[in-house]
């Protein structure tokens, strides 16, 4: 069915839940077409898997356009592989040779346990977001969008915090398994912003203390999980983070 | 005609929403507390309605397949959002998007929801922007728009290319919010399998635990169905891989009318299909035709560089042919026109399906501009386009990185290759005004249900009826349901009704598990997706969908006997899951090539051959065809249609010209 000439050695990770143990087990790949992402690699992988009377193996992925944030392969001990500011499913074949071997892996952190196979829980993620990754506004409450101008510089660098996509490529990168550029690009996004300011310490003390219940690492500087972030995220909001977790103690409501 | 009742209140067109708002009947607090929904579904439709509903103090249950509220296919949307404001002062107001929307549905959708949408479509950006969604603004600090195809004002908010990313980012913030008051129930990784009706009402639903297999019972006073569109149905669509309609569909066989089911969006600017290993085709946004030129060779089969081909050589077919709307028609008039060019032998690349998508002109005129504000005045070529690239850079960087990606070629020196791809469905579920399918209790918002765009669905309006639906509309409607609702208990899910839809649940897992045929999944739904591309695309012929429903009825039959589907159900399994949602399919594939066929006209992103006009532009019949095709499933993979009349008092109906 393929329609390329890459002949391939993969090792993949096989963990059929989370309570037994797993191992790399070889895959031989030929055929395999340069246009293809590595997703759809890993759909002719399956597809012989599946013909062979095999299980095919367990891969989180939805968009494949780089924005769900669903995918999250370690290959070749980088998650999302190779390229820099590209997620696993935009990342092409090209990007590798014929012959290649490719090692697989899912993402590894305490906070993040494996599901099966290539597949993580994240769901810590979206719990350190409930503690305070908002602005706490009831839907009919809002004033008209124009009667607060926000400097396009600010609101620009609002955004670029918001284009997390959370997929956890920098918990998985870092040494310490930190969440710390996660939450510290939603907690920039808001401290940027003006509706952000009233929350502002409060969001930064319970977000921090969730990440830590969660048990991610803390953060030592090494600045992998901005060379790997797919979406850019800077380590710029770490600092910014800091200091407002730093200032909470004297601006919070609590303090005031 | 009508043998359905869409509940449209009395009143002037203008009035009927803010008089419905203030006579509806409510619900106390302390009642509200007692009274629990389920919402299926958490993008912007599904997760706008969990957070708000939750915030006005009901008990919500929310459910989504993904990982993470946050994943749903919501967040791909690129382009914008459409609002009323009239921040550019061009003349914009109410009254002209709720003109455009029902124009570009080519006089398919209802007047009065269509208002609705309108009336409410600026509290979505009021609302947005407080909770934080950093809209792209202008020097002075406020709110900045672009154009979309379509229209003629500038109405369309936007962040960057990921506009639908900021605003689910948004909606799921307020979800997670409610999460963390605990007042919203999170289920991930759960997908719904049945809709539970208990006395001709909705009652709940059944679930299946994607990690653990297990199957759960749901209880809610109401249910509500945010699910998303059915684009897979064409296996190669720009929806995410998961899109599907299976909870619609079971909802449909529970009794719930689907409507206009052939309606589908074939979005003109996609990347084309480069090989069969395809899985997704994907979308380069509709704002690109704000800045980009459509064109193909004027010489057939001209295989010279896109570069080589001087500037009289080159015919840019939709200026030539609408120049009123040039480069901005609606979707399916865009889509029409390139497949034309492309069948006729002008088409470009590889594959000769694909048209080019070019910015040079507009890359210059913006260097040009850039040139004369940083004082260089005559710049040379080569300097405006230096300029100018940058200037396209911070408009679409994070679009034209994705298209070099995928197709290894870079698209600031040559021009894109596009060609047309499913992308939304403007049929679904039929709603009442109140978004209450015939189904009591069960609703339906968002892309899943059919009401507000017609035959065809402008750009930038989804993300506006998703959020209008879960923020402004659902969370007033569901209260008249509900009010009457407030002396019933919650209902043990051991009521017969439950362990009833429960065995039907397991009764197809383990039918489809124990098949254990020779053929995997993925291979019916790509020859199912091959059908309904030929002969339910972009041109449909009486002819070719009578083949087809014969053969979408036999790979129906050799699915049931030859599907292969490794592992078991209960534990995490990717392929059952895949396969239920195939079934599901390939049934709505046959309904919807057997609603193109009863419908003998052309209108919107429904095109039959044998009705156009001259000059090749859709051919509505009004007389016949003016009516919401709303299907009933009966036993055995039949249907039964029933029709809702669509009435205009307040457009004159007309044939769309955008020339």
């Amino acid at each position: 069915m393929s329609t390329g000439n890459m002949n391939l050695t993969l090792k993949v990770w096989r963990q059929k839940n989370n309570k037994t143990e797993g191992a790399l087990v070889d895959y031989k790949l030929a055929g395999i077409s340069p246009d293809m992402s590595f997703l759809e690699m890993f759909d002719v992988l399956n597809e012989d898997l599946i013909t062979k009377g095999e299980e095919p193996v367990v891969f989180d992925h939805d968009c494949r356009e780089g924005i769900c944030g669903m995918c999250s392969m370690f290959i070749n001990g980088r998650p999302h592989g190779p390229k820099d500011l590209v997620t696993t499913c935009q990342l092409h074949m090209r990007s590798f040779k014929d012959g290649d071997t490719i090692v697989v892996e899912p993402w590894r952190a305490a906070a993040f346990p494996v599901v099966k196979d290539l597949t993580v829980d994240r769901s810590a993620f979206d719990r350190i977001i409930a503690a305070g990754g908002f602005i706490s506004v009831n839907t009919g409450n809002a004033q008209d969008a124009n009667s607060l101008p926000i400097p396009k510089m600010q609101a620009d660098a609002a955004f670029e915090a918001a284009a997390c996509i959370g997929c956890g490529a920098c918990v998985a990168t870092c040494k310490n398994a930190s969440a710390m550029l996660f939450a510290s690009a939603k907690i920039s996004q808001l401290a940027r912003l003006p509706q952000g300011q009233p929350e502002r310490y409060r969001r930064v003390q319970s977000m921090v203390a969730q990440m830590d219940a969660e048990g991610f690492g803390n953060c030592t500087n090494t600045g992998a999980c901005e060379a790997e972030c797919p979406k850019g995220i800077s380590l710029e909001n770490i600092a910014l983070m800091n200091r407002d977790f730093g200032s909470a103690k004297f601006l919070s409501e609590e303090a005031l | 005609m009508s043998d359905i009742n869409s509940n449209i209140p009395e009143g002037e067109l203008t009035s009927k929403w803010t008089k419905f708002k203030s006579s509806v009947p409510l619900v106390n607090p302390s009642n509200k507390r007692t009274i629990e929904i389920i919402i299926v579904g958490s993008g912007l439709a599904g997760a706008s309605a969990a957070a708000t509903l939750a915030e006005m103090g009901y008990k919500v249950k929310c459910f989504c397949f993904q990982d993470s509220p946050r994943r749903a296919h919501s967040i791909a949307a690129q382009g914008g959002i459409n609002a009323a404001k009239n921040y550019q002062n061009d003349g914009d107001s109410t009254y002209r998007l709720f003109y455009d929307t029902i124009k570009g549905g080519d006089y398919r959708s209802r007047e009065a929801n269509v208002h609705r949408l309108a009336e409410v479509s600026v509290n979505i950006i009021d609302q947005c922007v407080a909770q934080g969604v950093p809209l792209a603004r202008e020097y002075g600090g406020l709110l900045d728009n672009r154009s979309f195809g379509g229209t003629q004002v500038q109405r369309t908010f936007y962040a960057a290319g990921q506009t639908g990313q900021q605003l689910l980012l948004g909606a799921y913030s307020a979800l997670e919010r409610q999460i963390g008051m605990g007042k919203v129930e999170m289920y991930t990784r759960h997908e719904m399998l049945e809709v539970v009706k208990i006395d001709g009402k909705a009652r709940g639903i059944i679930a299946r635990n994607l990690i653990t297999g297990e199957i759960e019972r749901h209880f809610g006073h109401a249910v509500v169905l945010g699910t998303g569109g059915y684009g897979n149905v064409f296996y190669l669509s720009t929806n995410a891989m998961g899109s599907n309609v299976t909870a619609a569909w079971k909802a449909h066989k529970q009794g719930a009318y689907f409507a206009n089911p052939c309606y589908t969006q074939i979005h003109p600017t996609c990347i084309p299909v480069s090989g069969d290993h395809q899985s997704k085709l994907t979308l380069m946004s509709e704002s690109l035709r704000n800045d980009g030129r459509i064109w193909v060779p004027k010489k057939k089969d001209d295989d010279r560089k896109a570069s080589e081909i001087p500037e009289d050589e080159r015919d840019y077919y939709l200026e030539r042919r609408y120049p009123a709307f040039g480069n901005l028609v609606p979707r399916d008039v865009a889509s029409r026109a390139a497949k034309e060019r492309c069948d006729a032998g002008y088409g470009v690349g590889k594959s000769k399906l694909a048209v080019y998508l070019d910015f040079k002109a507009n890359t210059e005129r913006y260097g040009k501009i850039e040139a004369s504000k940083s004082g260089i005045h005559n710049p040379d070529k080569e300097t405006c386009m230096r300029l100018g690239t940058e200037v396209v850079k911070a408009k679409y960087g994070n679009l034209f990185d994705m298209y070099a990606q995928i197709t290894g070629e870079n698209p600031y020196e040559t021009p894109m290759r596009i060609y047309p791809a499913v992308h939304y469905t403007m049929g679904g579920l039929w709603v009442d005004y109140n978004l209450m399918t015939n189904v009591e209790g069960l609703y339906c918002t968002g892309e899943a249900n059919f009401s507000d765009h017609g035959a065809n669905r402008l750009g930038a309006s989804a993300l506006m009826q998703g959020l209008a639906d879960g923020y402004f509309v659902l969370p007033y409607t569901i209260g008249a349901y509900l009010s009457k609702e407030i002396s019933v208990k919650a209902i043990s899910t051991d009521h017969p009704a439950f362990v009833e839809a429960e065995q039907r649940a397991k009764d197809i897992l383990n039918t489809l598990v124990n098949i254990k045929g020779t053929k995997s999944v993925d291979h019916f739904h790509k020859r199912l997706g091959h059908i309904m591309w030929e002969k339910c695309g972009m041109a449909r012929s009486e002819k070719g969908l009578k083949e087809a429903i014969e053969e979408i009825r036999a790979l129906r039959a050799e699915f049931w006997s030859n599907v292969r589907v490794p592992g078991s159900a209960d534990e995490l399994n990717t392929e059952l899951e895949k396969a239920g949602r195939v079934a599901d399919f390939i049934e709505l594939g046959e309904l919807m090539c057997i609603d193109a066929l009863n419908r003998n006209e052309s209108c919107g992103g429904h095109f039959r051959e044998e009705y156009q006009t001259e000059e090749g532009e859709a051919l509505r019949d009004d007389e016949n065809y003016a009516y919401v095709a709303a299907w009933e499933f009966k036993e055995g993979v039949k249907f039964e249609l029933h029709k809702e009349e669509l009435k205009f008092e307040n457009i004159k109906v007309a044939q769309r010209s955008y020339k």
